[in-house]
């Protein structure tokens, strides 16, 4: 017995879905991480290594520093401290560089250079891998070992200011804090302020440890105006006079206790050229970093030229400086200017705690790490400095000592650097066997079915294969959307002059054509077009005086044939420039932002009102009495819902009172869609199980079909919803007057489905960005963080274009009674479309993997391949059961 | 057909490209600062002017089809008029597929209308000289097996692939390279041109190497 393609195509989607899986589990790399678990407090630090006699020093060494300050600034780039910004408005710190007691850097960040990650680097000294980005959209609490908690146990007292993003990352860690959002951009100077209000009253109390204070108002200058706008001047004079009374109330502290403090200056990222960050430019990963303490030997050094170092440096020194074990997964080795003036003993201890910290995590993270250089280098150094110890306990004060001492030290050093180096490089590194699993699964699989693929036009052939070329330059990757809408913009002009064409010229090598050309008066052209119904009452008059009949039946038809590609042309051109998206057009105003700016909201409410309205005139046709009303009160309830949480305005109500969650009207919604839902799946069944007629089906198909509109409805911004309109519209019209008339074959039809699914993905406002996912969606009527709904909710509201395309195919498919197979054929193909990028993708990721944007482009569209391929494969098995029902039927 | 026919096509083809050719000299002579990038609008609109003489010339010289016999001065006025008519309606119908295909609406207007321009020129020019101000013959001449001659043949190979250049120059816009002639619409204009040019070189070679399969109607 012969397994249908249809449900063959599914089953191989799914062996490729899996293939992915595995693919995604390669490329995208464990993060480094020590396996031992963080609540385990009971582990003694290293002791101080010794040949032979034991060496009397277990205990961790005391702290350098009795007060820490943290002013990280901000999308604070490096030219703006050791700049001729620097020099111009910040003299005081570039004074302090010149010819105070202080050591200046240029911390490297690593991409992708954004608040959350890179302040996990500068507490953990960790690498966030590339997964760790999109598993902590919601910025839950950080669950390795820190500085931060490491201080906490210790009993330090931390005071926090700035960033809310440190107050979720570090709950309950400071006895005192007052986050500030960065969620409004264009406020500049009162994020800082509520910083900077709580500093002289906590500088004169001096009951803390260490204090951190996070500055935001640079970085949202940067995303106004740019790095060179004159507001930068400003912010930095501001940032040095706070940092200088910082400092001056830290000096007269020192006095009183005698005891040193430290002062450090740090930005998270840098600023581009454009004043973004995210990427990996040059101007976005050079950071300062500046240690200012007393207990630091005044040299004047040469500081127009920093030492490169990496950000993740500072969690080891910090953790040194305080006296606290260095966190566990750190791969960062400790500034060694900031212990040169201790004594040497102390020196190499702390650097042998640096060492052993780093060369456990290589155990436990490389199978072969004797082999590795840096290890070698450590045990060696090791040894070494278990000689120095018996040495300097046998109270040998002699150059040997000095000179031994040194030389330990040139040891450690540079198997710091070593296992620094070569633990940086492991995150790196793929895992290049399940790669190659993967992409064999996933290729295994594409090659199937291209044998059964025949009669699809050149132009789709040509189109499917120009996008999956284009998408080996990251910017096709990056402006996919252009893509698209250039495919479906030359599909509709393609469709037009095949209407025109047979229309004017009867094509009469295509009988399949419902147009009939008839050429009546010699030398004037008067055509006809006959329905098929038409067509049929009237052959028999047909050739006398039929044509003036079926002209005035036909003339309207005539002109909406004509018309309607030009009409998709015209929406598509409007969904456009509703929401610009990609990387270059991004910046640019479009509609969307128009229409979601607060003094625009009557417009928006009555944009939303009216497509609402469109949504319901569009959809009902098909619908049963019963999913009518619950369409209609279902779309109500949207427009509630947006009201409730202050989206809209009621025309009745134009001052909303208070903005709720709108739980109770989002509730109230998806009873109606999980009603809808359950009614058309019923008629599904019931036309299975007791062979009902035909039209159960379809209408069953319809309701599914309508109950995802409306949850889409539900889920898109208002300022969406248009598109969803639009969407429905373009449905209508391609049905009505070019996919029946012109009769198209299955195959045809499911690609024009696909790309319409794919260019109404990138008309919603998406693009191969991760940050332009709308999370919202995910919480429409949640009390709390839900995982899997909200995780459905998130991926339904991203996808909605592609689903709904594919779901109105199904129906569209299987109200053609015409060829049994249709719906299987057209799985099938929907299958083998959506595989061909993915496993072309998967190889030229592959091949691209030491790309230099393949974290920024690449990944991202990986992650949202493979999404979608998860869903094409759900939906092919939707299409083969919807087959099946229609199979056991018949 | 005669081998004579496909030279005397060839000659004309050759006339038309080296026409292209004068219009990126000639003006440098005349004009400062000239180049096709830098001042690409009046390269545009020279070019234009040159391959409507072009190909104005050699529809008076070498008239490829003598059908229409009537004469009268009135007729012949009518006739220019609405090729001048037909000519600008190509023009706006293309500068609005451009628009629908993404081209900006408010902005850059002269450029988006000078790139209907220059297609038009390619595309509707040469149709006007051959098959006059007739929508029937241009829909023949576009559908399927529907040349007379190699002269609408040609016709129709050098306006599809001004066409598919036009949409292929439209590919490098969205990279990232940043070179001048990335910008709305040079690539597109260049891509036109390229296409014509292209056209116009391989139109003579393939009816020369198909005329023993190519058989026309009338001949």
């Amino acid at each position: 017995m012969r397994l249908s393609s249809g449900a063959f195509a599914a089953s191989c989607i799914a062996i490729e879905v899996v293939g992915v899986a595995i693919f995604l589990r390669g490329f995208f790399p464990a993060p480094v991480r020590s396996s031992a678990p963080t609540e385990q407090r009971a582990e003694t630090p290293a002791p101080e290594p010794a040949a032979g006699a034991s060496s009397n020093w277990t205990k961790l060494p005391p702290p350098l520093f009795s007060k820490v300050v943290i002013v990280l600034i901000d999308a604070l780039r490096d030219d703006f401290v050791f700049g001729s910004k620097g020099v111009k408005y910040m003299p005081y710190i570039s004074y302090l560089i010149e010819k105070g007691s202080s050591h200046g850097f240029v911390a490297e960040a690593k991409p992708p250079t954004v608040t959350m990650p890179r302040i996990k680097a500068l507490m953990t000294g960790s690498l966030p891998g590339f997964v760790d980005v999109v598993r902590n959209l919601n910025s839950p609490a950080l669950l390795e070992d820190n500085v931060i908690r490491q201080a906490k146990s210790a009993g330090k007292r931390m005071i926090f200011y700035g960033d809310e993003t440190w107050v979720k990352l570090f709950p309950k860690h400071f006895i005192e804090y007052d986050g500030t959002t960065s969620f409004f951009v264009s406020d500049y100077t009162e994020v800082d302020n509520n910083v900077t209000r709580h500093l002289d009253e906590v500088l004169k109390r001096g009951d803390w440890d260490m204090l951190i204070l996070h500055y935001l108002g640079l970085d949202h200058i940067g995303h106004i105006s740019g790095p060179h706008s004159p507001l930068i001047g400003r912010k930095l004079s501001e940032m040095d006079s706070i940092l200088m009374k910082i400092h001056t109330s830290l000096l007269a502290k020192e006095r009183e206790t005698l005891s040193p403090s430290l002062l450090i200056v740090c930005g998270d990222h840098g600023m581009s050229e454009t004043g973004s960050h995210g990427a990996s430019s040059t101007e976005e990963v050079s950071t300062p970093l500046i240690l200012i303490s007393s207990a630091f030997e005044r040299k004047p050094g040469d500081s127009r030229h920093p030492k490169r170092v990496q950000q993740t440096d500072l969690a080891a020194t910090l953790a040194i400086g305080l006296g606290l074990p260095i966190p566990k997964d750190n791969v960062g080795s400790l500034l060694f200017p900031v212990i040169e003036e201790k004594p040497m003993r102390e020196q190499l201890r702390f650097l042998h705690l640096n060492t052993v910290q780093l060369s456990k995590l290589l155990q436990e993270n490389v199978p072969s790490y004797e082999k590795d250089p840096g290890f070698e280098q450590f045990k060696m150094a090791e040894r070494l400095h278990g000689n120095w110890v018996k040495l300097h306990l046998e109270e040998n004060h002699s150059d040997i000592l000095v000179g031994l001492g040194t030389k330990v030290l040139r040891q450690y050093l540079s198997a710091l650097k070593t296992l620094s180096l070569s633990l940086s490089t492991q995150v790196a590194q793929y895992d290049i066997y399940s790669m190659v699993v993967g992409t064999a699964v996933v290729l295994e699989n594409a090659a199937h079915p291209s044998s059964g693929w025949s009669e699809v036009d050149l132009l789709l052939l040509l189109g499917t294969v120009g996008h999956v070329l284009s998408l080996g330059a990251s910017s096709f990757v990056e402006e996919e959307h252009q893509t698209w809408y250039f495919l479906v913009n030359t599909l509709c002009l393609a469709l037009s002059q095949e209407t025109c064409r047979s229309y004017f010229l009867g094509d009469d090598c295509e009988p399949q054509h419902h147009f009939h050309v008839e050429q009546g008066c010699e030398g004037v052209l008067t055509h006809t077009l006959q329905d098929s119904t038409v067509c049929n009452n009237f052959k028999p008059n047909r050739a006398g005086k039929g044509p003036s009949l079926s002209e005035a039946h036909g003339g309207c038809k005539w002109w909406t044939v004509l018309a309607s590609p030009w009409l998709v042309l015209a929406c598509c051109r409007m969904l456009r420039s509703l929401n610009q998206t990609g990387v270059q057009g991004a910046h640019r105003p479009d509609f969307s932002h128009w229409l979601t700016s607060s003094e625009h909201k009557v417009q928006l409410s009555g944009l939303a009102a009216l497509s609402l309205l469109v949504i319901f005139m569009l959809v009902q046709r098909g619908c049963s009495l019963v999913s009518k009303a619950a369409l209609a009160l279902g779309l109500l309830g949207v427009f509630c819902y947006r009201a409730a949480i202050g989206n809209v305005l009621f025309p009745w109500q134009p001052d909303n009172k208070g903005i709720s969650k709108g739980i109770v009207e989002a509730r109230f919604v998806y009873v109606f869609v999980l009603g809808i839902l359950f009614t058309g799946t019923k008629a599904l069944l019931k036309s299975q199980v007791i062979a009902a007629d035909f039209k159960t089906k379809t209408v069953g198909l319809w309701e599914i079909y309508s109950g995802l509109v409306l949850l889409a409805a539900l889920l898109l911004r208002p300022h969406n919803l248009p598109v969803l309109a639009f969407s429905l519209l373009i449905q209508m019209i391609m049905t009505k007057f070019i996919w029946k008339p012109l009769r198209h074959d299955a195959a045809e039809i499911t690609v024009m489905h696909y790309w319409f699914g794919q260019a109404f993905f990138y008309f919603q406002g998406n693009s191969n960005n991760i940050a332009t996912i709308d999370i919202s969606a995910g919480f429409i009527g949640l009390d709390a963080y839900m995982e899997v709904p909200a995780t459905f909710l998130t991926v339904f509201g991203t996808y909605v274009g592609p689903v709904l395309w594919a779901s109105h195919l199904v129906h569209f498919l299987s109200s053609e009674a015409s060829s049994g197979s249709a719906l299987s054929r057209a799985c099938f193909c929907y299958a083998l479309i959506c595989s061909v990028p993915v496993a072309t993708y998967i190889i030229l990721v592959t091949s691209l993997r030491y790309h230099l944007f393949i974290w920024s482009v690449f990944s991202p569209k990986l992650l949202y391949e493979g999404m979608h391929l998860l869903i094409t494969a759900v939906l092919c098995a939707v299409f083969t059961a919807t087959d099946q029902t229609g199979r056991t039927k018949s | 057909m005669k081998d004579t026919d496909i030279k005397r096509l060839l000659y004309t083809h050759l006339l038309c490209i080296f026409s292209i050719f004068l219009s990126t000299f000639i003006p440098s002579f005349f004009l400062d600062n000239f180049s096709i990038l830098e001042t690409h609008l009046t390269w545009l609109g020279i070019c234009s002017v040159f391959v409507t003489a072009v190909n104005l010339m050699l529809y008076l010289v070498v008239k490829p089809n003598v059908s229409s016999k009537r004469s009268s001065l009135s007729h012949k006025v009518t006739r220019v008029l609405k090729c001048c008519i037909y000519f600008l309606m190509s023009c706006f119908l293309l500068h609005v597929v451009f628009v629908l295909y993404g081209a900006p609406l408010t902005e850059l207007v002269l450029e988006t209308f000078l790139f209907a321009v220059i297609l038009s020129t390619y595309t509707t020019v040469p149709c006007l000289c051959l098959l006059g101000p007739n929508l029937r013959a241009w829909l023949r001449v576009f559908s399927r097996n529907g040349v007379t001659s190699i002269w609408e043949n040609s016709l129709q190979i050098t306006t599809i692939s001004s066409f598919v250049g036009a949409w292929l120059g439209a590919f490098p816009i969205p990279l990232d390279w940043e070179r001048p002639w990335q910008v709305w619409p040079i690539s597109c204009t260049l891509g036109a041109t390229f296409g014509y040019v292209a056209g116009l070189v391989i139109s003579p070679l393939w009816i020369y190497r198909n005329r023993k399969q190519l058989t026309y109607k009338n001949n």
